[in-house]
């Protein structure tokens, strides 16, 4: 069985605030949750499966009874900013299944407001005790795969602060960002340096925030008058240290990507826009490569001249800003990337930067830590009537 | 000025007791598959290569180059009184990549390649860090 056309994504909503001190995280859920249901043309009585991940109390067991709701179906997988990603597409192959005709998925936190601090690595898990003595951070385990990079191809710092400046171009549009300023190459490199080799403008943004996709069946989407998005392919993956012999030049996108295109039946080539998981500048690089859009090694050279900016560059990316410039809420950045490649091709993003005729679509997510220990995962959308 | 690199004690199981228990001896060991000889990390009662529960504990040599590292600048907690200080993967001489600290020397001359060797850093609660020092280029 394949997921291709067999479910829609009929509504997407992203909260519009950046710093949210006066909610608690399941407020945010279902002030998204309504969002996406309302811009689907649905109400919550319609919803009968429901996806979230499980950092807002005891997952969907605390957050259906929140809701109201009354599923037929509920997922919580935990990919860290993979997760939602996943959830879409287990929701379209639950939808195939006819375990469920309305899907609802959300996400949200409040990380910005209450200072949670975010273990590089979790206590209690098996590889704790080998991992957690040495002063490990998020943006370090980023930094070592940067500098091994680095080591193999010849990236350069000039080269990722290309992947921030093109963000910060299309951050410039959107009024919601939370980082709105264009940036240029010098002025990334200028920042200070967080963990060699890179600098906090390397680093994403820390927000409050969430979102929310609705996923229907082809008979929902067909009563629905608002324009809906096919959901081509989907594929997922855990990547890990493999007994010791970590490779971190590459990532999960590497097993995610070809599974996906299959399902597809696209090619890179076929992409008019990608979301790309941007944590971090290197993990942009590191995906691009191993979704196909270039050779191993050949990131850094490939995001020059412009190439992921929108509207004409030649692979447009992140036309929301992304989680280097606009949202990376809870610091999670898949839902993000969902939605914004919804508005992609709805024709919906802000016009300068919406990619002209733009019919397929490619949103990847990134959880836990690049090419050590991650989930990724991938899925590739088409306009309604693809 | 900064701090000295913290030696937080590593959280014991079971599983690895005999491993931190060796640290404090000054002995680095590696879990090895008694059916395929497979050298496993990080260590674990199970040989994901032959799917073997049978493993044994060998000693390293402590000798390992560094696969990558990044200098740290800026961290929270116990940590981020002590930058800058450097995080690195060591390639053992046995095989396994392993997260540690590279020490004894000026941050800014740790490189890709560079030879290293084991020393410990003992935590005070029955165990030591393996972190790495240079060794002389060969």
């Amino acid at each position: 069985m394949t997921i291709r056309g067999q479910a829609f994504i009929a509504g997407a909503y992203e909260h519009p605030r950046r710093v949210i001190p006066d909610r608690s995280v399941s407020q945010v859920h279902a002030e998204v949750a309504l969002g996406a249901i309302a811009d689907a043309g649905l109400s919550l009585s319609d919803v009968d499966g429901y996806f979230c991940d499980s950092s807002a109390g005891f997952g969907p067991i605390s957050m259906v009874e929140y809701l109201g709701l009354h599923p037929r179906y509920v997922d919580s997988t935990e990919t860290g900013g993979s997760s939602y990603i996943a959830h879409v597409g287990h929701a379209a192959a639950a939808i195939a299944a006819e375990h469920c005709d309305v899907a609802l998925v959300t996400m949200g936190g409040v990380p910005r407001s209450q200072a949670q601090g975010l273990a590089a690595r979790p206590s209690g898990s098996p590889e704790a005790s080998f991992e957690s003595t040495w002063g490990m951070s998020i943006v370090a385990a980023y930094a070592l795969a940067a500098q091994r990079h680095m080591f193999e191809f010849g990236t350069t710092s000039a080269q990722l602060a290309e992947v921030k400046v093109a963000a910060s171009l299309h951050a410039q549009h959107n009024p919601n960002a939370f980082l709105p300023n264009p940036v240029t190459v010098e002025e990334v490199l200028e920042s200070p340096v967080i963990s060699s080799p890179l600098h906090r403008l390397d680093c994403c943004v820390i927000t409050d925030g969430g979102g929310a996709v609705v996923v229907v069946s082809p008979e929902v989407a067909g009563n629905l008058s608002r324009q809906t998005v096919k959901i081509l392919g989907q594929a997922e993956a855990v990547k890990h240290m493999d007994n010791g012999r970590i490779d971190l030049t590459y990532t999960g996108a590497a097993a995610t990507g070809p599974r996906a295109f299959e399902e597809a039946g696209v090619r890179p080539s076929d992409i008019d826009y990608v979301s790309i998981y941007d944590s971090f500048t290197i993990t942009v690089l590191e995906t691009l490569e191993d979704l196909g859009f270039c050779e191993k090694g050949e990131g850094g050279r490939f995001v020059l001249d412009g190439a992921l900016v929108a509207p004409h560059g030649k692979l447009p990316f992140n036309t929301d800003g992304g989680g280097l410039c606009n949202n990376h809420p809870s610091n999670r950045g898949g839902m993000t990337k969902i939605i914004e490649a919804v508005r992609q091709l709805r024709g919906e993003a802000h016009p300068a930067v919406q990619v002209p005729d733009c019919e397929i679509a490619l949103a990847h997510g990134t959880g836990g830590s690049i090419a050590t220990r991650m989930g990724s995962a991938t899925v590739i959308l088409g306009r309604e009537d693809t | 000025m900064a701090i000295p690199l913290p030696v937080p004690a590593p959280a014991r199981t079971p599983e690895n007791d005999q491993f931190w228990n060796a640290t404090a001896d000054g002995h680095l060991l590696l879990a090895q598959c008694d059916e395929c000889a497979t050298v496993i990390w990080y260590p674990r009662a199970l040989c994901q290569t032959c799917g073997s529960l049978s493993v044994s504990w060998i000693e390293a040599s402590g000798q390992g180059v560094v696969y990558s590292f990044t200098v740290v600048h800026r961290n929270s907690g116990s940590f981020g009184g002590a930058v800058p200080y450097v995080l690195a993967y060591v390639e053992l001489a046995e095989g396994p990549r392993v997260l540690t600290n590279v020490v004894g020397c000026d941050p800014e001359t740790v490189h890709i390649g560079q030879p290293v060797r084991v020393a410990f850093f003992d935590t005070g609660e029955g165990s030591a860090l393996y972190r790495f020092e240079p060794a002389e280029e060969p």
